[in-house]
């Protein structure tokens, strides 16, 4: 007969106060802070480990032949060859590694990600686990509606749904609208992207709020893209940059010295032509069209690493 | 690895301006808590009768049940999630698709999650509860028949009291599988557990931290939960009798 009092139920507790004690302990005890040499690795190892993202149209992502593409996945290919010649490698092996919002910071942070260059948001908080190289796009969070919509203005929003990806900095700003104007918005969350254009599209939410550019994909991908238009002065400038790790000084000079040396001769302004006002290889040929604001105007001109 | 570990921060004022960013957790801990045991108490009671049913001879009751578990059990659940909440008023005439868009929405979120956890876990439940009585030698079935007890009668006596038995450590697991399968709340925007700490993670630089909490969280659920079912199984045991 087997019992049912189990004799291990007590040492069960037991292993598991001890497993979260010793987590406790383990990530109490701060190591000292070493230095981390990005370009230390890449020259005894050969190889440069590029983070990148699937969809993240058009900063990095896969087209429709499966090749990686995108405005910052170029610019990360030339920061490579940038260390390559710094270097003085006869060869460079580049390795990609697929990254998502929420495991991008801790693969940088954790050396397995060399460099991140997609949509990544250089902000305050991130600061304090990672690095960020120039900035190579500007953008902020606006409105997405229907045409026929009476919502034209962040004020129009009183009393009705919005609908925000949780966990963006868009979430922040337009909580900090509401609660400032007191407009009394009701605000629903949406996982990620997708769903976040869904909850939109079926007349839950009334305008959809994100960064500009993604409202802008959005509309080329939508199946009816003249039923929708972006509304809204920019909430907040959100700054995009290449994420390293923090504190490595020689590396972020050299990821600097190349956007620079791209903003120079002209290359950015050309990617920014290629990737925002052409045909892109994404679903049979989508345009997203964005107008370029004078602000990124300026930053093309001149990268820098201001945020806010 | 260079990494700032701090647990510091879970008291200090979160960035969305309500409160701490243990507060918001523990918000998050009780979604989860909350709708995962609601569903469960809905599943267990559908299940059970699920599972009876798809014992019984024959019948539009038998071929019902075992269309329904095949048809909740073999989908995902974040696909039967998507059809509850996104497609599912879209097919409703116009009018009452309106209606449950416009409804309240925490209340909208919090319906759409239950309807569909329950659905989801009464097929599972279903399915422990059959191999329970399957479980049982046709005897005892036959016996109650021969002593004059009625279909009803010989399970609510005889098959069912000795099925439950016999299920209870399997029901266990599925116990704790309603609690991670919650998670799925996050994806219609109620922010349980998971949800909350991807937030966390993202607003206080901390990811580390954010979804260590959540484990703890969720391990603390689930050890609790298999204690109390211990007792239960503890409790309902028949002195003397031999666990087939």
């Amino acid at each position: 007969m087997i019992s049912h009092r189990a004799p291990d139920s007590l040492s069960t507790w037991r292993a598991a106060i001890l497993i979260a004690v010793i987590a406790l302990l383990v990530s109490c005890g701060k190591p000292p802070p070493k230095e981390i040499s990005t370009l230390d690795k890449i020259r005894t190892t050969g190889v440069i480990t590029l983070g990148i993202r699937e969809t993240s149209v058009p900063f990095s992502y896969l087209d429709d032949a499966q090749q990686q593409a995108g405005y910052a996945w170029e610019i990360a290919n030339r920061v490579a060859t940038a260390v390559k010649r710094d270097l003085k490698l006869d060869t460079l092996a580049i390795h990609t590694f697929v990254v998502t919002p929420q495991t991008r910071i801790p693969l940088v942070a954790n050396q397995t990600v060399d460099l991140e260059c997609s949509s990544t948001t250089h902000d305050r908080e991130r600061e304090r686990q990672v690095g960020f190289s120039s900035s190579f796009y500007l953008t902020g969070p606006r409105m997405l509606v229907r045409r026929d919509s009476p919502v034209r203005d962040w004020s129009d929003l009183r009393g009705k749904r919005a609908v925000v990806s949780s966990g963006t900095t868009a979430e922040l700003a337009l909580r900090k609208l509401d609660r400032e104007r007191g407009l009394d918005i009701e605000i629903m969350l949406a996982k990620d992207i997708g769903e976040n254009f869904m909850t939109v599209e079926t007349g839950r939410a009334a305008a959809s709020v994100q960064d500009d550019v993604i409202l802008y994909s959005n509309i080329a991908r939508a199946r009816d893209p003249s039923a929708w238009q972006v509304v809204g002065a920019p909430l907040m400038r959100e700054a995009y940059a290449c994420m390293l790790r923090k504190g490595d000084v020689p590396f972020k000079r050299l990821v600097d010295a190349t956007i620079a040396e791209m903003a120079r001769s002209g290359e950015l302004m050309q990617l920014y032509t290629k990737y925002f006002a052409s045909s892109l290889a994404v679903k049979g040929g989508v345009r997203i069209d964005q107008p370029l604001s004078d602000d990124m105007r300026e930053l093309l001109r001149q990268p820098n690493d201001r945020i806010d | 690895m260079n990494y700032d570990w701090s647990w510091r921060f879970l008291f200090g004022p979160s960035l969305t301006g309500e409160g701490s960013y243990v507060v918001m957790l523990m918000h998050g801990f009780g979604w989860t808590i909350l709708i995962s045991l609601t569903a469960w108490l809905i599943a267990l009671a559908f299940g059970i009768a699920l599972g009876v049913a798809r014992t019984l001879p024959r019948g539009v009751l038998r071929r019902f049940a075992t269309l329904y578990v095949h048809l909740f059990r073999n989908t995902p659940l974040l696909v039967q999630l998507f059809l509850w909440y996104f497609v599912l008023p879209e097919w409703l005439p116009k009018a009452w698709g309106d209606t449950l868009k416009s409804m309240n929405l925490v209340l909208n979120q919090v319906l759409t999650v239950l309807l569909c956890l329950s659905l989801y876990t009464a097929a599972k439940v279903a399915e422990h509860v059959r191999a329970g009585i399957a479980s049982l030698p046709a005897g005892q079935y036959r016996a109650a028949q021969a002593l004059g007890f009625g279909v009803i009668a010989s399970y609510r006596h005889v098959v069912l009291p000795q099925a439950f038995r016999i299920a209870l450590p399997p029901l266990t697991s599925e116990l704790m599988n309603v609690f991670k399968n919650s998670a799925v709340a996050m994806t219609i925007g109620l922010m349980e557990l998971t949800g909350t700490s991807r937030q966390v993670s993202e607003f206080s630089g901390h990811p580390f931290e954010a979804f260590a909490f959540a484990t703890l969280g969720y391990m603390l659920i689930a050890l609790v939960a298999a204690r109390v079912m211990r007792v239960i199984e503890a409790r309902s045991r028949i002195s003397g009798a031999t666990q087939t």
